[in-house]
């Protein structure tokens, strides 16, 4: 017995030395946005069975955790590529340049956020104006600002269906909440509520009327199907890969489909971003190898691989300035 | 007792409080209390095993589909013009298994098409061949029948998952198409043809036209060696109906068949509703026809590493993570965990020091364990600078969590060892560390596994605290050491359930039953060394 606890102990110690010198990263770290980690990991699928490199390693932290990694600084410890479905905000990117990190955008894609319930359900047209009507917490009424009434669909709009509004999004952690409150709900506040409180636009209201579903996507799926005069709000991809259970709702007369969403007339949809740590080039192997695969129209392209995950391409145009920025790295602020 | 004190009553003492109405009436009332909590105790019993049968049955149900996966065999041509066998590396392996699917079917021939047809083969499909190829060059040089795993979608529907599709029914009239191919004209013998489609929810419009759109149910009409896919229909002159269709596989001719001769498929989802199109159907279900599909255990659930496509998706690759970290739990958990626990009982003096140390221990043993990973993310990753994702990291800070968990139940087996022994041993001359290593400590053995080996099953089921180090990651690499990354099986799980495929469902379901399983294991081996060892006194 003693000779096996000594055994083992010597074991564990050895182990946790080991882990000291750990041999230089042969394999890309990426971090970052839960919504854009479908698209990275199956580019980082790919490249990986091609056999040139070590398949990366693609963790999902959020958009704004992702920033934090990634702008940590330059060496083996710290993040090769974090994925964001929003721009890098200005703190972020100093945060990043004091600690000697240059960033290289690369826009990949667009996301639509889109307001879906189940087939059984009723389909209705929606604008941006109602929909903040029956989310905020504060709206105007008889130009006075008060605490959301509304009950039904029908008090917002005499043309929408008399049943109960309940919606079910994701909570304020998440990206697709940001972009959200930012393409709706800023974009169509009342005038009243912006007056009263300058943040008053982005509030949405607390009394359940709106649920708050967390950030897994496949449950909100699940508790539409249950619930039929529930909607939901979530990405484009979702609606895509259970169009046989849901149906997405017409935004201010467009309807949520992968053409008006590439062609920008759907209204809800917002840019993905995969930024790049110049520095690690040619330290940490597969960098141009990765971000070459991203960037090729086998994978971005219209009948990429991605499109088929849900992802919406960049106009060809666009495509091929981002490709051409990004294969020569052109570093943000720089 | 009672016959006793009656026995006194009848010889005209006063009746006794324990006799009595009252008394009689309070008994009652403990008996009957008595059944209520006999009655409720069972109750619970049976709702707690409910639950249980109905879990576990939702999730057998919903993992048997991921268990088998169906294969699609093609001829592929590996001939030198193909495949140089000097340059293996460089050959589009890919594009050789789309073409022998492409000869399968040569009438398809505009770029939609194709690229649906594709679509029914795993985009896995060039890695497979080329692995087999490099293991087995006598495959090259000529044709060889193939099988390669059919996409997620497509296996979906061939386990009738994605679409109801009801059999052939013979139609009672004849039917003359217009031409064999492409855009054509049918004429069908009576108009029975028109009220079907009337209750299978075409659109009525002007004249009796009806149109069935993507949101009605699919009509195929199957004759002359292949398929037509009706899109309207219109009553025609003198009782007969006309319908147009798009053919979906090219008829041999355009001679009329007879009634009987033709058949009615009817797929009740409409197209709109499904994620799979009728054109898929009806190519899965001639493959199927001509025994080129079977279904095969899914050996690649069990030993391949993570992936994005649910039909190239395994639980391997989180085995083995789950593996290594736990191996370095172990060896730490353990010896630092009994060798605390055997001092605390054996050794240490009791001091107020002794007893904070212990009231401490305890509460640990409560701490949430997403804390015990950002103590891993301070120490290990940020102070120390290991590496992320790693199971060594994993394996530490899960140490950490189930050392408490060892501690308290080794000295509650410790102090279960009758002093007797003890007293014994330092009688016959043993040192206190003799004592203790020889004799203590082996009869305390079973005790000690058994709170290890729960103590483990508890960390194996943790994701918590690995979410900040790094190991909720995609990681497809099966992990071959303590620093390469890795994942674990609940990581997988949790990841699994928000990827937004339909495949992964079942998938999903899948991965809880093996990590059920190896739970069981675990407690098994709990149980049976607690009955095999165990020493009573």
């Amino acid at each position: 017995m003693k000779k096996f606890l000594l055994t083992t102990s010597a074991a564990a110690l050895a182990l946790a030395a080991s882990a000291g010198y750990a041999a230089a990263r042969d394999q890309i770290q990426i971090v970052g946005s839960s919504t854009v980690f479908p698209f990275t990991t199956a580019v980082a699928e790919k490249l990986g069975q091609s056999g040139k490199i070590k398949t990366p390693v693609v963790e999902s932290t959020g958009t704004g955790g992702g920033m934090k990694l990634f702008c940590q600084g330059v060496g083996e410890n710290t993040a090769d590529f974090t994925n964001a479905s929003r721009a890098i905000k200005d703190s972020e990117l100093k945060t990043c340049k004091a600690n000697g990190v240059t960033p290289v955008e690369i826009k990949v894609g667009f996301d639509g956020i889109v307001l879906a319930n189940s087939k059984a359900g009723t389909v209705v047209d929606l604008t941006k104006e109602q929909v903040f009507k029956a989310l905020a917490k504060n709206v105007a009424v008889d130009g006075k600002v008060v605490p959301n009434p509304y009950k039904n669909w029908s008090d917002v709009d005499a043309s929408l269906p008399a049943t109960k509004i309940e919606v079910l999004g994701p909570p304020p952690t998440s990206g697709t909440r940001d972009a959200f409150v930012e393409l709706v709900m800023d974009a169509a506040c009342q005038e009243e509520v912006k007056a009263a409180n300058e943040k008053g636009c982005g509030e949405i209201r607390e009394d359940g009327a709106f649920v708050e579903a967390g950030e897994n996507d496949n449950l909100i799926v699940q508790k539409l199907e249950a619930n039929p005069n529930a909607f939901g709000i979530f990405g484009f991809s979702f609606l895509d890969q259970n169009a046989d259970k849901l149906q997405g709702h017409k935004v201010d007369g467009v309807e949520p489909t992968f053409e008006n969403i590439a062609s920008g007339d759907y209204g809800v949809s917002r840019s993905l971003y995969v930024y790049a740590k110049k520095e690690h080039v040619g330290v940490i192997p597969g960098m141009q190898e990765f971000i070459a695969e991203y960037t090729s129209e086998g994978a971005w392209g219209p009948d990429g691989y991605l499109a088929d995950k849900g992802l919406i391409p960049l106009p060809d145009a666009e495509r091929a300035k981002w490709a051409e920025d990004a294969k020569a790295l052109k570093g943000m602020g720089s | 007792m009672t016959d006793a004190i009656s026995s006194f009553g009848a010889v005209g003492r006063p009746v006794s409080i324990h006799t009595d109405g009252a008394a009689k009436a309070r008994l009652k009332g403990r008996y009957r209390t008595e059944t209520w909590f006999k009655w409720l105790g069972a109750g619970a019993v049976a709702l707690a095993g409910l639950f249980l049968v109905l879990l576990l049955s939702t999730i057998v149900t919903q993992a048997i589909p991921a268990l088998r996966q169906n294969y699609l065999t093609l001829p592929i041509d590996l001939s030198a013009a193909k495949v140089d066998p000097a340059k293996l590396d460089e050959v589009n392996y890919d594009a050789i298994a789309q073409e022998a699917l492409a000869a399968r079917f040569p009438d398809v021939t505009s770029r939609q098409d194709r690229r649906l047809l594709r679509g029914l083969i795993s985009t896995g499909t060039g890695v497979f061949l080329r692995k087999d190829i490099a293991a087995d060059p006598g495959m090259l040089g000529g044709t060889v029948d193939y099988a390669v795993p059919v996409d997620d979608f497509a296996d979906l529907y061939l386990k009738g998952l994605l679409a109801d599709v009801g059999s052939d029914e013979a139609i009672s009239t004849s039917v003359t198409p217009s031409k064999t191919s492409g855009d054509i004209d049918l004429t069908f013998g009576d108009d029975a043809m028109l009220a079907l489609a009337r209750g299978r929810g075409a659109t009525e419009g002007e004249n009796g036209m009806l149109t069935l759109t993507s949101g009605a149910s699919s009509l195929l009409v199957v004759f002359n060696g292949g398929t037509v896919k009706l899109t309207a229909l219109w009553p025609g002159p003198s009782g007969t109906a006309v319908a147009k269709g798009t053919v979906i596989e090219a008829l041999d001719s355009t001679a009329p068949a007879a009634s009987g001769q033709a058949f009615l498929r009817v797929i009740d989802t409409p197209e709109a509703s499904r994620k799979i199109s009728d054109k898929e159907i009806v190519w899965l279900d001639t493959l199927k026809s001509a025994g080129q599909i079977e279904s095969r255990f899914n050996s690649i659930f069990f030993f391949t590493g993570a992936s994005r496509e649910p039909e190239l998706a395994g639980v391997w690759g989180a085995v083995v993570g789950s593996f290594l970290t736990m191996i370095v739990t172990l060896a730490i958990a353990f010896p630092i965990g009994v060798s605390a626990a055997i001092y605390l009982e054996e050794f240490a003096p009791k001091n107020r020091l002794t007893t904070i140390i212990e009231v401490n221990i305890n509460n640990l043993a409560a701490v949430p364990s997403i804390v015990f990973g950002l103590l891993g993310l301070a120490v290990f990753l940020n102070f120390f600078g290991m590496p992320r994702s790693a199971p060594v990291v994993g394996g530490m800070v899960l140490a950490l969590m189930t050392l408490p968990i060892i501690i308290i139940a080794s000295r509650a087996s410790l102090r279960a060892v009758p002093p007797s022994i003890r007293e014994a041993a330092l009688g016959i001359g043993a040192s206190k560390a003799q004592t203790v290593f020889h004799h203590v400590l082996p009869l305390a053995m079973p005790g000690i596994m058994t709170g290890t080996i729960l103590g483990m099953a508890h960390a194996l089921g943790e994701t918590a605290p690995l979410l900040m180090i790094g190991m909720v990651a995609f990681i497809v690499d099966i992990p071959g050491g303590f620093t390469d990354p890795a994942t674990i099986l609940p990581v997988q799980i949790f990841m699994w359930a928000d990827f937004p495929e339909a495949g992964f469902q079942q998938k999903t379901s899948a991965a809880i039953l093996i990590l059920l399983l190896f739970l069981v294991i675990m407690n098994a081996i709990a149980v049976i060394l607690r009955r095999r060892f165990e020493r009573r006194w």
